[in-house]
């Protein structure tokens, strides 16, 4: 199924609720056509404001302009806007069919019998949904339910497709495979996509770009990877991952320094508070030599995949640090720890 | 002896069976009151159909007005009470919330006092005072706030709202997902609605018995009507119409309402 690849135009949105709290400070934001776009952000942040008024289910304030291929449809009801739409619980029509459900939108529009059962059958084979098409959702697992939903949101061949947190629906197990499984068959649609979610997994694992947002803003936009390492704001880093700060006092920022475990690492960045992912700190068993400072392990979590380290680091607070299943780090023992200076990330806060 | 722990204690049986006798007791008493020659008598008069023949005779009318009251009285409040429960739950108006405690007003005020207030206003039209439809009127008065409430809360789901939203998305227009979608996902509220409505309706009497006309009678006024006018054995036998009448409807609604609740997706 080849659908048409819109760009969206987001233009000094805001929305500001009838009871005077600002749900959306003024945001711009432009989804390229076909491309993926994750708004993330914890509850209360906006993301789901902000997705609302791209739909057309709520309405902006004065000034906003959103457009869809060039298209203004700021004062278009969601009825008229050519969106699909995938709901948190999925929202299916509990009395229709399998088929029924995914074939609503197209009876809507008056699309003759013939031609719905082809685009009901062919979105059946797209989402593997054979030989479900005459059950109804109160039957189906919640990974079905999810595929018809999709199945039902693009059969319109909406210009842009919405999904409202289209995983909280389910259990963390099935989750992981139905991202992955929703990354692959979004690719497959090549749809323009917006996507929100409070998962920072679920958002680099599904989205091209992803838009963190707080307190009813866009904070950073970026693919990934540039958020997780070189996040602009100290939100984005804790929000994407779990970061150790790591201080230093004034005369260490003069000579452009950071002290760790007796040593110093050069670090010409003008912040006073550095932050560093648990991974990116290395550590070796004993004393090894040049370039690297003392810890001592405070405990030792064993996580399945992975180590987890809390270090006691001279002039610097506990720090965690992640090591491979198998490292050799006990309790209690002395161990040298390293830091690339690359992996340092600046945290924007002033001195 | 060994019990079942789900099995209940003789003492519990016991009191729930002499509790279902003191209840029937009274019902099938005055069932027998309807079918012996001579109350006073009692069973040694012999057993009669004379008097169900004079019910039928004298009364025989009430029994199609009463059940034709309530079915308009259903199919209205479908038309009225299924619009106002949406708008209400849709609605976050502070007036809204004061409307639908104006609308839960006649369950509480008595009858007589809702009926005389319907004449007061309505009584000088002379055509609507003297028909069905002014009794009709006063039962939907009564039965509105049953529907409103018992299809306002289904509507008020945040699922409806979802459903109202994803049939929005995908280019419904109101009456289309009202009708296609909503209403279908609310049908077990509104059967169960439909049902109380059916049954306060039919054995409606306070009201009605302000609104009736000799020409508009329903099977409880009638039923008054016996008791106070005629012998004790024509009263009880009445009884028994309606009993004979109700029970059978009663049951087939609840039937097709527990059908409907079975077969529905949710």
């Amino acid at each position: 199924m080849e659908l048409e690849r819109t760009r969206v135009d987001i233009v000094r949105c805001a929305k500001t609720y009838a009871d005077g709290t600002r749900g959306l400070q003024p945001t711009d934001l432009t989804v390229e056509p076909g491309e993926v776009l994750a708004l993330l952000g914890p509850s209360g942040c906006g993301k789901t404001t902000l997705l609302r008024l791209i739909a057309g289910l709520e309405s902006p304030d004065a000034g906003s302009r959103i457009a869809f291929g060039g298209t203004d449809v700021t004062q278009l009801p969601i009825e008229q806007r050519g969106i699909g739409m995938v709901f948190q619980h999925y929202a299916l029509f509990p009395q229709m069919t399998v088929a029924a459900n995914i074939g609503y939108g197209l009876r809507i529009r008056g699309t003759d019998a013939a031609e719905q059962r082809r685009v009901v059958g062919e979105l059946v084979d797209l989402v593997r949904l054979n030989g479900l098409e005459n059950k109804r959702p109160a039957e189906l697992s919640g990974g079905q339910r999810q595929r018809v939903a999709l199945a039902r949101a693009v059969a319109v061949r909406p210009r842009v497709l919405l999904l409202d947190e289209p995983l909280t629906a389910l259990d963390a197990k099935l989750k992981e495979s139905l991202r992955d499984e929703l990354a692959e068959l979004l690719r497959r649609l090549h749809i323009t996509a917006i996507h929100v979610t409070h998962d920072q997994q679920e958002a680099l694992a599904i989205a091209d770009r992803l838009a963190v947002m707080q307190a009813g803003r866009i904070v950073q936009v970026g693919d990934g990877e540039t958020l997780y390492r070189a996040p602009a704001h100290p939100f984005v880093a804790t929000f994407l991952g779990r970061v150790n700060r790591l201080q230093r006092d004034e005369a260490a920022r003069q000579r452009q320094v950071l002290p760790l475990g007796g040593i110093e690492l050069p670090c010409p960045a003008p912040d006073s508070v550095l932050l560093v992912r648990p991974e990116d700190i290395e550590v070796q068993p004993g004393h090894a030599g040049d370039g690297w400072g003392r810890a001592e392990v405070l405990r030792r979590s064993f996580l399945g995949e992975r180590v987890q380290l809390t270090l006691a680091v001279d002039g610097q607070g506990p720090l965690q640090a992640d090591v491979a299943r198998d490292h050799p780090a006990r309790h209690g023992e002395n161990v040298a720890i390293r830091i690339r200076p690359e992996c340092l990330m600046p945290s924007h806060e002033s001195p | 002896m060994m019990r079942n722990a789900r099995q209940a204690p003789w003492s519990l049986v016991a009191l729930t069976a002499l509790v279902a006798l003191f209840m029937l007791a009274p019902i099938a008493l005055s069932v027998l009151a309807g079918l012996v020659n001579n109350y006073s008598t009692g069973l040694k008069s012999g057993l009669t159909l004379r008097w169900l023949g004079e019910v039928w005779e004298n009364y025989g009318g009430t029994v199609g007005a009463s059940l034709l009251l309530a079915l308009a009285c259903v199919l209205g409040n479908l038309a009225i009470g299924v619009p106002c429960a949406y708008a209400l739950a849709r609605s976050r108006s502070r007036w809204a919330r004061l409307f639908e405690e104006l609308l839960t007003l006649p369950v509480a005020v008595p009858g007589l006092a809702s009926a005389l207030a319907l004449i007061l206003a309505y009584g000088t039209l002379q055509g609507f005072r003297q028909s069905l439809a002014f009794v009709l009127v006063g039962h939907m008065v009564f039965t509105l706030p049953f529907m409103v409430r018992t299809v306002g809360a289904a509507f008020q789901k945040d699922e409806l709202r979802s459903l109202e939203e994803a049939a929005r998305s995908l280019g419904a227009s109101f009456a289309q997902r009202f009708l296609g979608v909503l209403v279908p996902a609310v049908l077990p509220a509104i059967v169960a609605g439909c049902l109380m409505v059916f049954t306060l309706s039919v054995g409606e009497f306070n009201l009605t018995w302000m609104l009736h006309t000799p020409l508009t009678r329903t099977l409880p006024v009638g039923l008054a009507d016996s008791y106070a006018s005629m012998r004790i054995e024509i009263g009880s036998a009445y009884t028994l119409v309606f009993l004979i009448v109700i029970l059978p409807v009663l049951w087939g609604l609840q039937a097709v309402g527990s059908f409907i609740e079975k077969h529905h997706g949710t």
